[in-house]
């Protein structure tokens, strides 16, 4: 009727609205901003406390939240452009090229580094950047298989990077086993772990895990501080064996790699080939992902994830089904905790706080639950993102030798996730592949597709 | 046991309790191997319950729930079984199952019974063939020889996940859903998301299908289609059909036997016209006092 089609009369002006939401959110930064910015103690000459008010922050702080929702409503009030759909198959296509693309950068990475920035700078851009990021990489994919595919939150990861690493500690200090012979023990006892842990908390689900698995996290954790007589407390252990090239050590000896080819010694041929052996390992934890979603195990867990019930009714043994998700997962992550200890020569129980586990998750949700490139692609901007913001000392020029660009990079990275979130709730990428397909594979719209909470 | 054809499945004095409330009391029937068995009742009359007894998503309270494929077998057999604790015994000219004793997925997988839920509980992020597959999970694990053989290539799983995906094909084609293979399952509308479900259980290569309510929220021609699935299914492959239905022209046109609850007893248990016929019956469904019920009855009787 035309009572129905007529334009429902205005209750005030757009524009009045927004500013008045805008005003609401900068009250709020107000209130916020009074208790945590507004006064500052400090200690004058005399010895005693006095208060510095600092007004002009507040102010920066208020403003600042005016503005930004402000901004923010005019950008969601503005008429939404409709996406043009894509062809079917093209998202697979693209994907694919991207990620071949990407396996070429990766392989080439080293070189481009020596290139670019020459001997000296190259070791810091293979290790703290490649190798770093390679790491939590493979970190990613192993907590996908647990987290996106089967969809069991897992916020106690790191404790199987913690066995991983304290048994190729523990295996090459008291029995001199080499690198190579610690590597599948280390994973194995990983996998050992992540069984020991399925069976009591299998029954659980949604947030009840995720609590269950945190607590773990910290056990592991505070037992590997208490236990001294056998990991040295917060000491940690040191002297690590390094990984050797087949029986070549690298170092400046007769015997060692350099020597052997005949090459001048440089500590660049160790990081180089530790940043050749995170890669085969992250390309092997990728390979056996992918290749387990196309097997009835893997399709059993992301079944699991859409519907434990109707699993059970199908005649899945959905207890079976969660260990081996917890057990590959914990198994990668074992492999990656044995490199870890061996790349770094020392650890300690400082390298497996709750913040790891934390990082670790986020790269998964972040990427998208599920996908690998997402994986991929979010491992490289947290990890690389926050190693680049140390390298910020430019912005001393601006904003005079003060300012110590390092300690906003926390600020700027929980910045960088609220805006992914708000613009991408379900990841980078959100979509998934059908692991099998009659005529054509189509991707599946995000929010069919399951979080394990159901 | 004089009776002809051999149970398939025979409940036996079986009780639920929820705390104080009694929702199925002392209910005693049996299938029959190749028939389509139905459950009616009025709203909360415990037939939800039995399904989930007999498919083991429940534990009874007491009771015994024995399914048998092949032969029958004494009686004698059957109290040695049940004296003895084990779960099933097999060998020999068949199988007999004890469900009260087996989890849920053992039920699905070895005594063959499969379901489908009152609210529809499909892998919706997974494909229209994804789900089919899923449904062949423990005839492909064990061709994937428990993973690692797959994980290497093993051709064995090549050929097993061809013979899956032919079987898939053969239900989508049955359902009428061999078009929409490629499309997510939560994508489907609702009455082909509920033939979905059917083709699902079917592909587990059940003995017996236990249909939670498949005609709910369907329209008539939709219903129509439907029995017409039912009696094709049953007649083609060798299976028994156990049905929780409201809508009575479903139930009178396919069923061979029919069994009224109400406050967790039954109150009837034969062929569509006996029950259609049983003052019971209509006492229940008019709700009519218990001591009215003679009443009734004489008044129907002439």
């Amino acid at each position: 009727m035309a009572v129905a089609d007529q334009p429902r009369p205005m209750a005030s002006n757009p524009i009045v609205a927004a500013l008045k939401d805008a005003l609401g959110t900068a009250l709020v930064a107000l209130g916020l901003a009074v208790p945590i910015l507004a006064l500052r103690t400090e200690q004058n000459m005399a010895n005693e406390l006095v208060l510095q008010p600092r007004w002009g922050y507040v102010g920066v702080a208020v403003v600042g939240a005016f503005v930004a929702r402000l901004f923010y409503l005019i950008v969601a009030a503005a008429p939404k452009r409709t996406r043009p759909v894509a062809a079917p198959g093209a998202p697979g296509v693209m994907g694919r090229a991207f990620a071949v693309g990407g396996l070429i950068v990766l392989v080439l990475y080293p070189v481009l580094a020596l290139a670019v920035t020459g001997q000296a700078g190259a070791v810091k851009w293979i290790d703290n950047f490649g190798i770093q990021i390679m790491i939590y990489v493979m970190l990613g994919w192993g907590l996908n298989i647990v987290v996106g595919l089967a969809g069991l939150l897992d916020l106690g990861y790191v404790a199987f990077y913690a066995v991983g690493a304290y048994s190729m500690a523990l295996l090459t200090q008291n029995f001199g086993l080499s690198f190579w012979i610690c590597l599948p023990l280390a994973g194995i006892l990983a996998a050992f772990w992540g069984v020991l842990l399925g069976f009591p908390v299998l029954r659980l689900r949604g947030d009840y895990l995720a609590i269950v698995t945190l607590a773990f996290g910290e056990i592991i954790r505070l037992v590997l501080i208490n236990w001294v007589p056998v990991t040295g407390g917060y000491a940690g252990i040191s002297g690590i064996p390094r990984p050797t090239f087949f029986g070549l050590p690298f170092n400046a000896s007769d015997e060692g790699f350099a020597a052997f080819f005949g090459l001048e010694f440089t500590p660049l041929y160790r990081t180089v080939f530790l940043f050749y052996v995170i890669l085969a390992l992250a390309l092997l934890t990728n390979w056996v992902t992918l290749r387990l979603r196309r097997l009835p195990v893997g399709r059993a867990w992301e079944a699991l994830r859409e519907d434990e019930i109707a699993c059970r009714s199908l005649g899945i043994n959905t207890t079976n089904t969660k260990l081996t998700a917890f057990a590959i997962g914990a198994g990668f992550a074992g492999f990656a905790g044995s490199f870890f200890a061996a790349r770094q020569g020392f650890i300690s129980p400082e390298s497996f706080t709750f913040l790891e586990s934390a990082v670790v998750v986020a790269i998964v949700v972040l990427g998208g639950m599920g996908s690998q490139l997402g994986v991929a692609i979010a491992a490289i901007a947290m990890i690389g993102g926050t190693e680049i913001l140390r390298e910020l000392e430019w912005l001393k020029h601006i904003f005079g030798a003060d300012f110590e660009p390092t300690q906003y990079r926390m600020l700027l990275f929980g910045l960088g996730m609220v805006i992914l979130m708000v613009w991408r709730p379900r990841g980078l990428i959100a979509t998934r592949q059908p692991s099998i397909f009659l005529k054509e594979r189509r991707a599946i719209r995000s929010d069919l597709v399951g979080e394990g909470r159901a | 046991m004089s009776a002809p054809a051999v149970p398939l499945l025979t409940v036996e004095h079986l009780s639920m309790r929820f705390g104080g409330l009694v929702a199925v009391d002392a209910l005693s029937f049996t299938v029959d191997a190749g028939t389509i068995t139905a459950i009616i009742g009025p709203n909360g009359a415990g037939k939800t319950t039995v399904f989930n007894c007999i498919t083991g998503f429940y534990k009874p309270t007491s009771g015994r729930l024995l399914l048998s494929h092949g032969t029958a077998s004494s009686a004698g057999e059957l109290d040695a079984l049940t004296a003895s604790g084990k779960r099933w015994r097999s060998g020999g000219a068949g199988s007999i199952f004890l469900l009260e004793r087996m989890p849920e997925h053992e039920i699905a997988a070895r005594a063959r019974i499969a379901r489908t839920f009152q609210n529809i509980r499909l892998f919706s992020g997974m494909t229209v063939l994804e789900n089919l597959i899923v449904a062949q999970h423990n005839a492909l694990m064990q061709a994937s020889g428990w993973t690692v053989l797959g994980l290497l290539g093993a051709r064995r799983y090549a050929q097993a996940e061809r013979q899956a995906v032919e079987r898939a094909k053969y239900w989508l084609d049955k359902v009428g859903l061999i078009e929409r293979a490629d499309d997510p399952a939560g994508d489907l509308p609702y009455g082909a998301q509920r033939r979905l479900e059917i083709a699902r259980a079917m592909c587990t290569g059940p003995a017996l299908l236990c249909l939670d309510e498949p005609a709910a929220g369907l329209n008539p021609r939709e219903s129509g289609d439907l029995t017409s699935l039912l009696k094709s299914i049953q007649g083609e492959h060798p299976i028994s059909i156990l049905l929780i239905e409201h809508d009575m022209s479903v139930v009178m046109e396919i069923s061979d036997h029919v069994i009224v609850l109400d406050y967790g007893q039954k109150i009837s248990d034969g062929s569509p016209e006996h029950v259609r016929n049983d003052p019971k019956v209509i006492a229940a469904y008019l709700g009519v006092e218990d001591e009215e019920v003679e009443q009734v009855e004489a008044e129907i009787a002439p």
